[in-house]
């Protein structure tokens, strides 16, 4: 599904990224831990297309297609998503009127006719009774004085209606209590399929305990210093994050 | 011969046709005296700093038609907010068209001003309203005052409301090289009245048109005046348009100016609250580009205790255009427990494009709420880049954003498919199709 090779990313002449291998398989779930600072929300952002990072080295193939040149709007229509640390408010765009735009446009992208209304009012009820979220949270203006906790339940719910091949979740658990952690995971849980991955990127073990990933991998200073199972995840929580910057110096 | 010369040597033919002996013609005669003293406004002035009339004066403009001009409706009729029924006050050329128009006479006055200053019926209400609330002072009003003769009169009778709102369109039809047009509009609403207006300017050519406009307009206790402008003209086509509104206890009158399109605009919109209670709106979305350039001054005179006015003006400018926004807000001693409220946003859009932004308050109560704020920026990057995530392109991304941020003047439009219309000319402006209305 995607493959990162030896993929370098700086801003402003400081260099964060700094020779990130990663393979995800279909089907599969990673996780990506590491403290702060490591370069977690960076690698989220230059797999979505933020033009502010400058990719020097490497590539990042989705399905084997190199993503390098294309716009954050074709990597979406591509099937990549982003579920954002901090969503952006957007006043005066409804929830309901954003999402008609975005699958709108990436049908038309794909050179298919607008999703007939009906359909999409089913489909925006479905998903939105998954993740438990009210219908008249979905005429209020996108995130506009919406709490941590809704704005993260409104990402995934973006994702929900997008259906991704490739999701990355950047630290979707911050500003969730454990009721809303577990509608949020169980959401994710269900749109886990074999035709598809997603990358869950935390800085704790918690999420984890609810979406179980395949593999952990740590980031530090711009590189994926250690890689594992699950059980990985158990350690860091454990041990923090010290022992592995040490062997990084190493 | 330069403009102001024209003008003045051409008021006396103007007078030869005039009945000199009707009060107004003295109202005329004051006035083109004070044109002719002190000229059209310059730089040097502090309320004309960012706008210059020099270009304007260098065309020769004719100041009467010399043809009569007749249009066809389906010629011209997308500029008439088409989808619902109204009653149409047309002008073309400055020329009443009653093949274009639908005025009333049923339970209220929807006509002409050249019948109300002519028709001993309409004396009284001439002599109550007619250049009061207009600055006698002020050089472009005094010329309008000059030479007025033909515009829209709306008399709304105690507790009345008509049946339908009411358009009025100016057309040019370029059938001279360059004109100049002067309409004068009265609107009266008396007690407990409640009206509905849309105005709009329309060039048909490529041709020079120079609009220098004035409206009255008062309302009653309790009156409701809600009153649209559409600006939204060919790049060759200039507007000075002068508003002056006096209010009684209780009203409320809500303006919106929509500057869309244009060369030069510059709306002087002037509130007087002549009462206690009372609630003035000022809204406005400006989207530029090219080398336009619209000049908003605002007034709003608090002179009595316990009123309200909110303004809120959106500009979004490109290319190499240029925006002024000038909020004046007046509350004398006695005008204790004022809520004034001003707010003004700018996007920039090029490194070329400018705008002006000054808030201007005089208040001498000392039991007040105003509050003013005013920004100017670019579009969010951050906000740009969440909604290209998520599949929208970079064009409609953009014209999103811009939406979204002239929304909240939008919401307050009161007819729907007006609304619906300042959509699509938006998104006609900004190249874009949306797949919905906000």
């Amino acid at each position: 599904m995607l493959e990162i090779k030896n993929l370098h990313a700086s801003v402003e002449d400081k260099e964060i990224l700094k020779g990130i291998n990663l393979k995800v398989n279909a089907g599969e779930v990673h996780a990506i831990m590491g403290p702060n600072g490591s370069g977690k929300s960076t690698l989220a952002e230059v797999i979505a297309g933020q033009e502010e990072f400058e990719v020097g080295e490497g590539s990042i193939l989705l399905e084997g297609e190199d993503l390098g040149e294309l716009s954050p709007e074709e990597r979406a229509h591509k099937g990549v998503f982003l579920s954002f640390q901090y969503p952006v408010e957007i006043p005066g765009v409804s929830v309901t009127n954003f999402m008609k735009t975005a699958i709108n446009e990436s049908r038309k992208a794909k050179g298919l006719e607008d999703m007939p209304a009906n359909e999409m009012l089913k489909k925006i009820r479905e998903k939105s009774e998954m993740l438990e979220i009210d219908r008249k949270f979905l005429s209020r203006s996108l995130n506009e004085g919406f709490s941590g906790g809704e704005k993260k339940r409104n990402e995934i719910f973006q994702m929900a209606m997008m259906e991704p091949k490739l999701a990355i979740l950047d630290e979707t658990d911050s500003g969730l209590d454990i009721d809303a952690l577990r509608i949020v995971a169980n959401g994710v849980n269900k749109l886990r399929g074999k035709d598809n991955a997603i990358i869950v990127i935390t800085h704790y073990q918690r999420l984890l305990e609810y979406i179980v990933p395949d593999f952990v991998h740590v980031l530090h200073n711009g590189k994926i210093v250690k890689s594992g199972t699950k059980e990985l995840a158990l350690e860091l929580e454990e041990k923090g994050y010290d022992w592995l910057k040490e062997d990084a110096v190493v | 011969m330069d403009l102001k010369e024209k003008l003045v040597s051409s008021f006396f033919a103007f007078e030869d046709g005039m009945d000199l002996d009707h009060p107004v013609h003295e109202e005329r005669s004051h006035a083109i005296k004070n044109f002719e003293a002190k000229g059209f406004p310059t730089k040097k002035e502090e309320a004309w700093k960012y706008t210059s009339l020099k270009g304007l004066q260098k065309v020769d403009f004719s100041i009467f038609p010399k043809h009569e001009t007749s249009l066809e409706y389906k010629d011209v009729k997308k500029y008439f907010l088409h989808e619902i029924d109204t009653y149409k006050i047309v002008f073309v050329d400055g020329v009443y068209s009653s093949y274009l128009s639908e005025t009333t006479h049923d339970g209220v006055d929807v006509c002409l001003m050249s019948s109300a200053f002519s028709k001993p019926m309409y004396q009284p209400i001439i002599e109550v309203y007619f250049n009061k609330a207009a600055s006698k002072d002020e050089s472009l009003t005094s010329l309008n005052t000059a030479f007025c003769k033909e515009g829209a009169y709306i008399y709304i009778p105690k507790n009345k409301m008509p049946k339908k709102p009411i358009q009025i369109l100016h057309l040019a039809t370029g059938n001279e090289a360059a004109l100049m047009l002067q309409p004068r509009n009265l609107i009266v609403a008396e007690d407990n009245a409640e009206v509905q207006i849309i105005e709009r300017h329309q060039s048909l050519t490529g041709n020079e048109v120079f609009t220098n406009s004035v409206t009255e307009i008062f309302a009653g206790k309790d009156a409701i005046i809600n009153y649209y402008k559409v600006q939204n003209d060919e790049s060759t086509a200039s507007l000075v348009d002068n508003t002056y509104i006096s209010q009684k206890d209780n009203s409320v009158v809500r303006v919106h100016t929509f500057s869309l399109g244009g060369k030069l605009i510059r709306n002087n919109l002037n509130f007087y609250q002549n009462g206690e209670r009372i609630d003035s709106t000022l809204k406005g979305v400006t989207i530029l580009g090219d080398k336009q350039h619209v000049d908003h001054h605002t007034l709003v005179h608090h002179a009595q205790p316990n009123c309200e006015s909110h303004q809120d003006y959106k500009g979004i400018f490109g290319d190499s255009s240029t925006g002024v926004f000038n909020g004046k807000i007046i509350v004398d001693k006695i005008a204790q427990k004022t809520d004034a409220f001003q707010q003004n946003n700018n996007i920039l859009l090029s490194d070329r494009s400018t705008i002006n932004s000054k808030p201007q308050l005089e208040i001498f109560a000392d039991d007040v709420k105003c509050s003013h704020g005013c920004t100017i920026g670019q579009l969010d990057e951050e906000a740009l880049f969440y909604l290209r995530s998520r599949g929208i392109p970079k064009k409609e991304a953009k014209a999103l954003l811009m939406y979204a941020f002239a929304n909240n003047v939008l919401e307050s439009v009161r007819i729907p498919e007006l609304k619906a219309r300042i959509n699509k000319i938006i998104a006609n402006k900004l190249g874009v199709r949306m797949g919905f209305d906000l």
